[in-house]
Parts: C-alpha cells; sequence; structure tokens
C-alpha cells in the first residue's frame, strides 16, 4: 500500500548521518544559516550605534580604539550596510527559514541538493569571515557604502580602504553571490520538482510563494552583480575600463587608457540592487499573510491575488532600477518611465495591505507574540511603503534623493518590516527551530515576546519617524560630522543636531529592547517547556507528525495533500474547526492559550 | 493648510522659481500619505477590535475598488510630477543663459565664468594643481583660457536663468542645494547640464550628496545669490583683479 521508500543514497534524498558541522541536512543548514545571521545582526546593529553615537558625540572615543575618524565613520557605514542587506536580510528570511521551513511545508524531506546546500552556507560563512577581516588590513575596511560607485571604489587611491579593504569587499559579495545563486537554484528545483502528491501550485503555503519568487529574483539579480563585481575587479587589477571614464584625476594620478562610464556600475547594481530588497521582504510578507490567517483562524482573503501579487512584485522589481538613478545622469526621458514602473508597484503592495486587513478584519485573533510581529510588519510596511511613491517621482526625489527621509523609508519598510517578520517567524517556528531527533522543540515565553513586541514597536518608530525631518531640513547621508562645518552648510546641518539626538536614544533604547528577545532565547533553551506538537493549530504541513524532526528521516508514510492551507471553519453551532491540509477530518479549534 | 505643515517639517527657504511648485506639491504629497498612512491604521485598529463576524468575501469591495482608486491617485500624482519634471529637465536651457561650469573633486566644488568671450577654455587633466593656481587643469595655451575666471565661491544674479555644466574630475559628487530644491549628480567623463533661476538673494548651502570618500561631509561651497548690477560689479572687479 505504502509506496516503497526512496534508496538513501539517492542524491535527492541523501540523508546526514546525524547532526554535525557539515551536515546536509536541510534543518541542521537553515539552524547554521540563522545562527549566522544572529551573529551577523549583532555586529550590524553594534556598527550602528557607533554611527548614531559619533553623529552626536563626535567627540567621544570609542573604548579600545579612539575617536571614530570620518574614513572610520564610512567604513561602519559600508559595513553596517553590507552586513545588514546580505548576512541578515538575505541569509535570515531566505536561507535560514528558507531551509528550515520550506521543504517540510511542501511534504519534501530533503532540498533537491543537499550537498549543494552546505556548500552554499560554507561560502556565505566564508564570505563573512572575509567581510569582517577587511577592517583590519592595512587601510582599513571599505569607505564605499553598500553601493560601492566607482570611481571610488575602483581605484585604490581614491580613499583609505580603497586598496586592500575593497578587494576585501569585493571578495566577500563575489563569494555571497555565488553562494546566493547556487542556493537558489537549489530552492527553485525544491519547489518545482519535490512538492508531495496533492501539493499543487494553487495549495502552496504563500510562504512558500515568497521563497520561491524571492529565488527567482535572487537567480537574476545575483548573477548580474557577479559580472558587475568581476567587471570592477578588472578595473581595479587588470587594467580593463568599463567604469573609468579617459582623464580621470585621482589622487594625482591619470587613467589614460580605456573610456568607460561609472553610469554602466549604477544601471548593473541597481538592476541587482532593487530587487534584491524585494528578495528581503517577499518572504516576510508571506509569512505575514500565513501568520495572520493562522490566528485569526481565517482563510487568507483573496489568496490567489496573493499568488498574483507575489508574482507581480517580482517582475516590476526587476523594471524600476532606474529610480535610484534619477539624479545620477540618467536621460530625464528615462526617469519617466522608471517612475511609472515604481509607482506602478505600489498597487500589488497596496492589494496585499488590503488582503491582510480583511484577513484579519473582525477575526478577534489571538494575540501571540508571532501575530504581534505580523501586525507589526503591516504597520511597518504600510508607513514605510506609502513614502515610496513619493520618492517615485522624480522632481520630489530631485529634492529629497541621498537625505535621511530616504534612509527612513528604507529602514522602515525593508530594514524594519523586515525585522520584524523574522521575529514573527522565530517566535512561530521556534518549536520546530528548536526541535531535535531527541527533543520535541521548545516555545518561547510569550510573556517575554510581548514586552519584546511593544518596546521593538515604540523603538522602531522613534528611531525611523524622525529621519523623514532630519531629510526634509536637508540633512544628506554619509555625512561623518553634521558639527564645525564651515558655510552655509554648517547652519543647515547643526539645525538638525537637536532631532538627531533624540533618534540616537532612540536608536540605543531600540538595541536594548533586543536584550529582551535575547533573554527569551537563553531562557527557552536552558529551561525548555516542550511544545506541543502543532501548538499554533496550524494547517501547513510542517507542522506533519512524519515531518518532524523528531519523526524517523526515511519514514516511508506517502504524504498526501488534500486541500490549500489556512481551511478554518466555523459552522451554525459557532464550534470552530480546523483542518490540515493532510487530514481528512476537521480538528476543533480551541485557540491555543 | 499647507503652509502650516512646511512650519512643522522645516523644509528650507525656497528660493528658485521652480521651488514653490515643487513644495507644493511635496506636501500634497505628504498630506495625502499621512492620511492614507492613518486611515489605514484606523482599518487596522477597528478590524481588531469589532465583535468577531463571518470574514469578508466581497473580492470586488475590498480589493479591486479601493485599488483603483489608488491607482487614480498615485497616477495623478505621477501625472503633476512628471509635468514638473518636465519644466525643469525636458529642456535646456534658452540661449540667454548665463553660463557656469561646476567641477567637484575631492573635496571641493569650482566653480568658472567664461568671461567676456563667452566660452570657456579647454581643461586638461594634466595641468590640474591646486598648488598652482589652477585646480580643474585649465589648458593656458587655449585661447579662450585666458579670461576665464574659478571661484570656489557660486555668485550668481538673481531672477536670470542659469545654465550650470557639471564636472567631476575625480569619482562621482552631487550637486546639491537644498534652498534652491536642486540636486545632480556630476559623473566624471560626462557633461551634465541644469538650469535654473534663483528668486531670493541669500547665501545658501551647496553640498556634496553622493559618498566621495573621506571628506565627504566637508565638501560644501556658499552660494550667493545677488541683484544683477550687484552680479555685474561682482565679476567686473573679480575679472579685474584675476587679468589685470
Amino acid at each position: 500500500m505504502t509506496p516503497p521508500s526512496p534508496p538513501k543514497n539517492s542524491s535527492l534524498y541523501s540523508l546526514s548521518p546525524g547532526p554535525s558541522l557539515f551536515s546536509t541536512d536541510h534543518r541542521a543548514i537553515g539552524r547554521q544559516y540563522l545562527a549566522l545571521a544572529l551573529f551577523a545582526v549583532v555586529i550590524g546593529t553594534l556598527l550602528s550605534l557607533l554611527m548614531r553615537a559619533h553623529l552626536v558625540w563626535p567627540a567621544w572615543a570609542v573604548p579600545l580604539y579612539g575617536p571614530i575618524l570620518p574614513e572610520g565613520y564610512l567604513s561602519l557605514v559600508t559595513l553596517h550596510g553590507t552586513i545588514m542587506l546580505f548576512f541578515v536580510l538575505t541569509t535570515a528570511p531566505q536561507s535560514g527559514f528558507g531551509n528550515l521551513i520550506l521543504p517540510a511545508q511542501i511534504g519534501a524531506r530533503q532540498m533537491a541538493f543537499p550537498h549543494l546546500n552546505a556548500a552554499s552556507f560554507w561560502l556565505t560563512a566564508l564570505a563573512l569571515i572575509v567581510l569582517l577581516a577587511s577592517p583590519f588590513v592595512p587601510g582599513g575596511a571599505a569607505i564605499s557604502g553598500w553601493t560601492a560607485y566607482p570611481p571610488l571604489s575602483a581605484v585604490a587611491s581614491a580613499g583609505p580602504g580603497q586598496a586592500a579593504g575593497m578587494d576585501l569587499w569585493l571578495a566577500s559579495i563575489a563569494l555571497f553571490a555565488v553562494a546566493s545563486t547556487l542556493s537558489s537554484i537549489n530552492t527553485l528545483v525544491t519547489v518545482a520538482r519535490l512538492r508531495c502528491e496533492g501539493m499543487t501550485w494553487n495549495r502552496l503555503p504563500l510562504t512558500v510563494w515568497g521563497w520561491f519568487t524571492a529565488a527567482l529574483l535572487s537567480v537574476i539579480a545575483f548573477s548580474v552583480l557577479l559580472a558587475a563585481l568581476l567587471l570592477l575587479y578588472c578595473d581595479r587589477h587588470a587594467g580593463t575600463s568599463f567604469f573609468l571614464p579617459t582623464g580621470d584625476l585621482i589622487n594625482g594620478v591619470i587613467h589614460t587608457h580605456g573610456n568607460g562610464s561609472p553610469l554602466l556600475w549604477l544601471h548593473l547594481f541597481w538592476f541587482f540592487g532593487h530587487p534584491e530588497v524585494y528578495i528581503a521582504i517577499l518572504p516576510g510578507m508571506g509569512l505575514t499573510s500565513m501568520v495572520l490567517a493562522n490566528f485569526s483562524h481565517r482563510r487568507v482573503f483573496g489568496y490567489r491575488l496573493m499568488i498574483a501579487t507575489t508574482l507581480l512584485i517580482g517582475l516590476l522589481g526587476i523594471l524600476l532600477w532606474g529610480h535610484h538613478m534619477f539624479v545620477a545622469g540618467l536621460n530625464p526621458f528615462a526617469s519617466t518611465a522608471f517612475s511609472a514602473t515604481t509607482i506602478a508597484i505600489a498597487l500589488p503592495a497596496s492589494a496585499k495591505v488590503l488582503s491582510w486587513i480583511a484577513t484579519i478584519w473582525r477575526a478577534r485573533p489571538h494575540y501571540s507574540s508571532a501575530m504581534l510581529f505580523a501586525l507589526g510588519f503591516v504597520s511597518l510596511f504600510i508607513t514605510g511603503g506609502l513614502t515610496g511613491p513619493i520618492l517615485a517621482q522624480p522632481i520630489l526625489d530631485e529634492y529629497l534623493h541621498n537625505t535621511f527621509f530616504v534612509v527612513a523609508h528604507f529602514h522602515l519598510i525593508m530594514a524594519m518590516a523586515g525585522i520584524f517578520g523574522l521575529f514573527s517567524a522565530t517566535y512561530y517556528w521556534f518549536p520546530l527551530l528548536s526541535a531535535t531527533s531527541r527533543h520535541p522543540g521548545c516555545l518561547l515565553s510569550e510573556r517575554l515576546g510581548r514586552w519584546h513586541f511593544w518596546l521593538t514597536l515604540v523603538g522602531a518608530y522613534a528611531t525611523f519617524l524622525p529621519m523623514h525631518f532630519t531629510g526634509l531640513a536637508g540633512e544628506p547621508r554619509h555625512y561623518a560630522q553634521l558639527t564645525e562645518i564651515p558655510n552655509a552648510a554648517g547652519r543647515m546641518l547643526a539645525a538638525t543636531v537637536p532631532l538627531n539626538l533624540h533618534i540616537t536614544y532612540a536608536a540605543i533604547f531600540l538595541a536594548a529592547a533586543q536584550l529582551v528577545f535575547l533573554a527569551n532565547l537563553i531562557r527557552s533553551l536552558r529551561h525548555p517547556a516542550p511544545s506541543p506538537p502543532n501548538p499554533w493549530h496550524a494547517t501547513t504541513l510542517e507542522w506533519h507528525p512524519a515531518l518532524h524532526p523528531r519523526a524517523r528521516l526515511d519514514a516511508s508514510d506517502a504524504l498526501k495533500v488534500l486541500r490549500g492551507p489556512c481551511d478554518y471553519r466555523t459552522p451554525d453551532s459557532g464550534k470552530a474547526f480546523f483542518v490540515t491540509q493532510w487530514n481528512h477530518e476537521a480538528t476543533p479549534d480551541i485557540k491555543p492559550e | 493648510m499647507l503652509p502650516a505643515l512646511s512650519t512643522i517639517v522645516l523644509l528650507p527657504a525656497d528660493a528658485s522659481a521652480h521651488g514653490p511648485a515643487l513644495d507644493h506639491h511635496l506636501l500634497l504629497n505628504l498630506w495625502i500619505i499621512l492620511g492614507l498612512a492613518a486611515f489605514a491604521h484606523v482599518l487596522l485598529l477597528a478590524g481588531l477590535s469589532l465583535r468577531r463576524s463571518s470574514q469578508p468575501v466581497h473580492l470586488w469591495t475590498i480589493e479591486y475598488l479601493p485599488l483603483a482608486l489608488l491607482a487614480i491617485l498615485f497616477s495623478a500624482l505621477a501625472v503633476r510630477a512628471e509635468q514638473l519634471w518636465a519644466e525643469t529637465r525636458y529642456t535646456g536651457s534658452s540661449p540667454e543663459a548665463t553660463q557656469i561650469e561646476v567641477t567637484g573633486l575631492q573635496f571641493a566644488w569650482y566653480f568658472r565664468y567664461p568671461g567676456p568671450d563667452a566660452t570657456f577654455g579647454t581643461t586638461q587633466p594634466r595641468f590640474a594643481s591646486a598648488p598652482e593656481g589652477n585646480p580643474i587643469g585649465i589648458d593656458p595655451a587655449d585661447p579662450h583660457s585666458a579670461d576665464d575666471l574659478v571661484t570656489s565661491e557660486l555668485v550668481i544674479p538673481a531672477d536670470r536663468e542659469i545654465d550650470l555644466t557639471l564636472h567631476a574630475q575625480d569619482v562621482i559628487h552631487g550637486f546639491a542645494v537644498p534652498e534652491l530644491r536642486l540636486k545632480q549628480n556630476a559623473v566624471p567623463g560626462e557633461n551634465i547640464h541644469i538650469h535654473f533661476t534663483a528668486t531670493r538673494p541669500g547665501i545658501y548651502a551647496i553640498l556634496c550628496t553622493q559618498l566621495c570618500g573621506t571628506g565627504h561631509y566637508r565638501m560644501n561651497a556658499n552660494l550667493r545669490v545677488v541683484a544683477p548690477d550687484e552680479f555685474q560689479a561682482w565679476i567686473a572687479a573679480r575679472e579685474k583683479a584675476a587679468h589685470p
């Protein structure tokens, strides 16, 4: 009756001998990615606090280091952006939770290419090590920001950190691009080939749609980034001139051979860079949809529309990179075209918000920590997203480009919404994250979770809302100093200091609030309270007993999916039921406490 | 109502001809998104607080109708923005506009006036030397160079159209004058033009808004907008001092 279990050494189902450092088990790799991202987010946050402190207390000397010099500040900018974008916001949602949860959600027991998967992780880890080594080479870390515009990034003499530090930055991001491309191919093949019986595309959870679309974007975007990085490397070391115009004079050295254009880099970089921000946020969107439905005991409102908008955001996401270049020397007619595609993406994004509101509308949901963070995601997505259409208008961008208004926009919609998605995922999936073959997994403390949520929400808004105002007042990004600046600019910048002081205090508060989360993590791991098998009454397959980490991996039960996710029913009797994707019978749905 | 917000958001003074329309459109946008954000949050909180009822089902009224309204709203804003963009960017300056060349280099802005012959001398990077008083590399052999005037402060007449040619000598720099609502990168290897008219005399900040290296934060200059006759007197005096 049951089909024969797949041969143990077949490539699609190769099983790891047990937890080990070089495991090919998707859960072990997912945990490794998450541990890496947790380490990276701690570093990235501390770097941002140094930046905030330096802006308002420029004379402050960092213990064991000394005062922060302008080049030090720009290194902080570069490392903070690079670490957060790549090693946190790309790594954790897509590779971390993707590996941990995705196979089970489609009824697979492994990723399609387990060895490739492990190789991707170790390349990512190597990339992070290379990046973190860069401050310790002569000249220090690169100072050209995560966008690395040439000629600043193409010529070693353009500034401290642009020699060995920049080479390490390029090497790190090239490694990361290779790892992400491989990992995304793995995700795409896994979703396309390893869905269990009955798991049609329409029945895929929206989280899987998020990971799938982000992986599509990754393959397209990271391959272009990798090409751009190689071209830049050739400009630096092989005498080419892809990005260097003839006659460029940097620090007394004239570039005489070849005639390239820095604008080519901007096109290639932003062709990657803009999809990258959707790669960071699409998994969070999918998770938010599923968590809101789960705790509202409802179906996701407009499920197929949600799938369509996810794909549409992915498609439009690769057509609007030029909005980063309105004042960069782009043809003004092209700006108009890119403005139109950018405004257009507001519509699928708005459709998602409407769906989320309709899903929770008069649902009296259960406010678990995961639900609170998903609601926080919606709030931050609205607040951060609405400034998008403003920045999409070239004439307004002419005033706002590279001011703190932009910093506020992308920190709310990408960084904060992204982090809220990650926290929601952590609280929601912690039983699966902490489960091993011996332990059933445990829950995080809900009480600490609620404290963590409210403190983080207040901290996020208190930090990033005021940045809109310093930006409107004219404060540019990437300024190492706001005081003791000569000329009329000095008055303009000094006027923003009081508000900047507030932002710095709020940032310290926001960072300190994360100690509650760390305490919660440590507490739960030291005194694990065993989790029930399906603590949130979820309907999706990752909670299937046969797919639990404790289940025997070569279990031969055939998995069969009977329906779409989020089947919650309230018959006329008033008693609520939920039906899992794999079960025939409805289970009484008592709200979890 | 709109001016009230401008005092709250502390937009700097507006001293250019195209600025008031830009400010008006910006404030209109800010009011609209403030309203939308508030409305969305009210809906969210109301949906969470109201008594449980059955799930809404009407895709048309909940999704497509609001989306159509948002599409109309965003399109209208975008069309207006494109009109303003086209006015300032789609066409070049008029032939009578005052020509000034701007060069960005690590970490200073230099401004060049073409002098009585109305023609800029050519520049060569090999001549560039700040200690020798030729930071932008004017070719001394070019006859048009002799009357060129290079300054580290941009002085322009009010109510006259100005055409700037932006250059960068080394890396990308961002030429920005917040009080004139102007921003345009200067890119090595490119000549990029922007044109505008300043309306209000005063001293304003010229910033660099594209990360250009260690001294990025202190790369700035003053823009002095003066009455046209004062401008003529200033440039005559500077010409006399530079080329006696």
